[in-house]
């Protein structure tokens, strides 16, 4: 089993007529997603790449039955991309967009939880999320990954998540899901969402999780692990030398106030049970002994 | 985006909200002439991007035009937490009979607007926090709802404050946290807000931190922009579009994904060397991007060896490793390079930068092998 997209996820994409729509539409669907329709207010009744452009997510969703949707429309339109989906009917919306303002982040998680509490949203400035072998939503590169089982991965940075699942893929470690919560203040979907998810998947045995400095997440994930998880993690964070005041790429990558910093996520996480890396290479050799040792 | 006190309290200005008169001098002159047409008694302000400006001496009340001179004269130029004071804000001195503190920002964990308000204002919230906690009277705010004045009065209530300030400090924070949301800002604080003797409640300091991702819809946020302290190098990486932090060591590192670069810093300093730079060059790495990093990297003088640290995704190998040696070809490089490259197609770039090979750029198979090697190459 796979945690939120599975073979059967059939995916919108809200920007496909775009140049970053339709490369990596292309590409998820190449790798054997179930790419349904894409949307455009003005496009309508054309195709691209012989799938079929709708008016709006109602429309797709109608006409397709399609139950996820893909945002790759620039930032200034993304709030209303995710609340036009939502309000479409598909129940989980994957929004790669970087440079989202935060104001908007909060106004749509809070919009979605109230008037939407089914749908879940990923991101945005996420990498997306693949189930190796299923389903491919977002900008990972497919064949990176192994599938099967049985670690999930859960990331808030997009390259660290190709190293993670291209080290596990090297010693022969297959992946049931792997997630990028990306590296906003207010990702739709977090760590402890991500986690739950694989405690109650039965093909997933062991969590990888590689979080980076700002915010509290990290910790928040520690006391979840501690007290709800059975199933072994290992870690890794980023940005052991970050200095102060700084965003290292990612808006939510800060250490400010003294808070955030790397050291004490991986002191939480390491409290909490959590085996710790001390870089990427690390913490995919402490999974291979989870995994040896399941 | 970090504004300037005098900035933030414009800022704030266009919301309504009681400031001071004053005016930005970037000269003795310039402030002699501000205090004259604005009366004395002034207060002399450093505005820079850091804290602690009173305790380095550069908050200063002038009572006549020859103080004002006296203070500006050793205000400007002075570094405070390594910022060089290059302007003053002249104001309007104020009496103040109350100090508070008030501010909103984004609680990250409860993923809702956070006010805090407290009747122990001047000095550093932080502070308040870690010795009395009780004295903040916080409120959290659903961005879809809003601030109602009645729960804005509630939490006003409940701080503690001096009576007479409390419909004045009602009227502000409604008109505090329309700035904040409708403005895009990370940060508003003021802090002090005080209560005049004549009962009124003013704005005396500003601290705001404007959302840099919020520029689409405000077009005027390019003047804040220009005000950002950058050093040099910082300001060559921005210009041509990089995600560049600058550092104080010896390695240049260049890697694809914020994650990634945070990491490969990371391990520099963990195998006993020190990274001059983050930069990020996102997930491309043609060679026009390459060659724009590599020209930033080398004109930092510091640099001693350049750690080029890419993991192909969508991008393939070969391509990653060809633009790699044309922009080796478009810059001159004074200091030697090692490349990790890994991902989809590693095999194939690393093909095509064997032959290449040389005492000026080398390749090692993991990240930790190359940044050891970059390390004993800058020592």
């Amino acid at each position: 089993m796979a945690i939120f997209v599975d073979e059967n996820t059939k995916v919108i994409y809200q920007g496909l007529t775009g140049s970053q729509g339709s490369y990596y539409g292309g590409l998820n669907r190449a790798y054997g997603t179930q790419v349904v329709a894409g949307t455009h207010p003005k496009k309508a009744g054309t195709e691209v790449d012989g799938v079929p452009i709708y008016a709006n997510v109602a429309e797709a969703v109608e006409a397709t039955g399609a139950t996820a949707s893909c945002i790759f429309i620039p930032a200034p339109g993304v709030r209303g991309a995710v609340i036009e989906a939502a309000e479409g009917g598909v129940e989980f919306i994957v929004a790669i967009t970087e440079g989202v303002p935060a104001h908007d982040e909060a106004w749509f998680f809070n919009k979605l939880k109230v008037d939407f509490p089914n749908v879940r949203l990923l991101g945005p400035n996420c990498p997306g999320i693949i189930s190796p072998g299923k389903c491919n939503i977002g900008i990972t590169a497919g064949h990176i990954a192994k599938k099967g089982g049985p670690v999930g991965i859960v990331s808030r940075s997009g390259t660290l998540t190709y190293q993670a699942l291209y080290e596990l893929k090297q010693k022969d470690i297959g992946c049931t899901t792997c997630v990028g919560i990306g590296g906003d203040p207010v990702p739709g979907t977090s760590f402890i969402d991500c986690l739950a998810a694989f405690e109650a998947d039965p093909e997933t045995k062991a969590v990888m999780m590689i979080g980076e400095i700002g915010g509290s997440a990290e910790e928040e994930a520690a006391a979840f692990i501690a007290d709800e998880m059975t199933k072994p993690v290992s870690s890794y964070v980023a940005g052991v030398t970050a200095p102060p005041g700084k965003k290292m790429g990612h808006a939510g990558a800060i250490v400010s106030g003294g808070k955030g910093t790397a050291d004490a996520k991986m002191e939480a996480l390491a409290a909490a049970g959590v085996r710790v890396g001390h870089n990427p290479t690390e913490a995919g050799e402490l999974m291979a002994e989870i995994v040896a040792g399941l | 985006m970090d504004l300037f006190e005098y900035q933030g309290k414009q800022f704030f200005a266009t919301y309504d909200m009681p400031i001071s008169p004053g005016e930005v001098a970037f000269s003795v002159d310039e402030a002699v002439a501000a205090a004259e047409r604005l009366g004395t008694p002034v207060m002399v302000k450093a505005q820079v991007h850091t804290g602690g400006r009173g305790k380095a001496g550069g908050v200063k009340f002038a009572a006549d035009i020859d103080a004002v001179s006296e203070h500006a004269g050793n205000i400007l130029g002075l570094d405070i937490n390594g910022h060089i004071v290059g302007r003053v804000w002249i104001e309007k001195a104020s009496d103040i009979a109350e100090e508070y503190y008030a501010s909103f920002t984004l609680d990250r964990s409860a993923k809702k607007h956070l006010g805090m308000l407290s009747a122990e204002g001047g000095v550093e919230i932080e502070t308040v926090a870690e010795e009395n906690p009780d004295a903040i009277s916080k409120i959290w705010i659903d961005p879809v709802e809003g601030l109602t004045e009645s729960a804005c009065r509630e939490w006003v209530e409940g701080a503690n404050l001096n009576p007479k300030a409390n419909d004045g400090t009602v009227a502000i924070l409604l008109n505090l946290y329309r700035a904040y949301t409708d403005g895009d800002a990370d940060l508003v604080e003021i802090n002090p807000l005080i209560l005049t003797p004549d009962d009124k409640v003013h704005v005396l300091d500003a601290k705001v931190t404007l959302d840099g991702n919020s520029v689409f819809r405000h077009e005027d946020y390019a003047q804040y922009d220009e005000t950002q302290p950058r050093d040099e190098r910082e300001e060559a990486a921005n210009a041509k579009g990089l995600q560049y932090v600058g550092l104080d060591g010896s390695v240049g590192v260049i890697a694809n994904g914020a994650g990634l670069a945070m990491s490969t810093v990371d391990v520099v300093n963990q195998v006993g060397g020190a990274p001059a730079n983050f930069l990020d060059i996102g997930g491309g790495a043609n060679a026009d991007v390459m060659a724009g990093a590599l020209e930033v990297i080398n004109n930092d003088p510091k640099v001693k060896a350049i750690f080029i640290n890419i993991f192909g995704g969508i991008t393939r190998g070969e391509e990653v490793a060809e633009g790699i040696l044309e922009a080796m070809n478009r810059v001159d490089i004074d200091s030697p390079i090692v490349i990790r490259l890994d991902g989809t197609n590693a095999e194939e770039g690393r093909s095509i930068l064997e032959p290449k090979l040389s005492d000026a750029l080398m390749m090692e198979p993991t990240m930790l092998e190359a940044a050891r090697r970059a390390v004993e190459l800058a020592s």
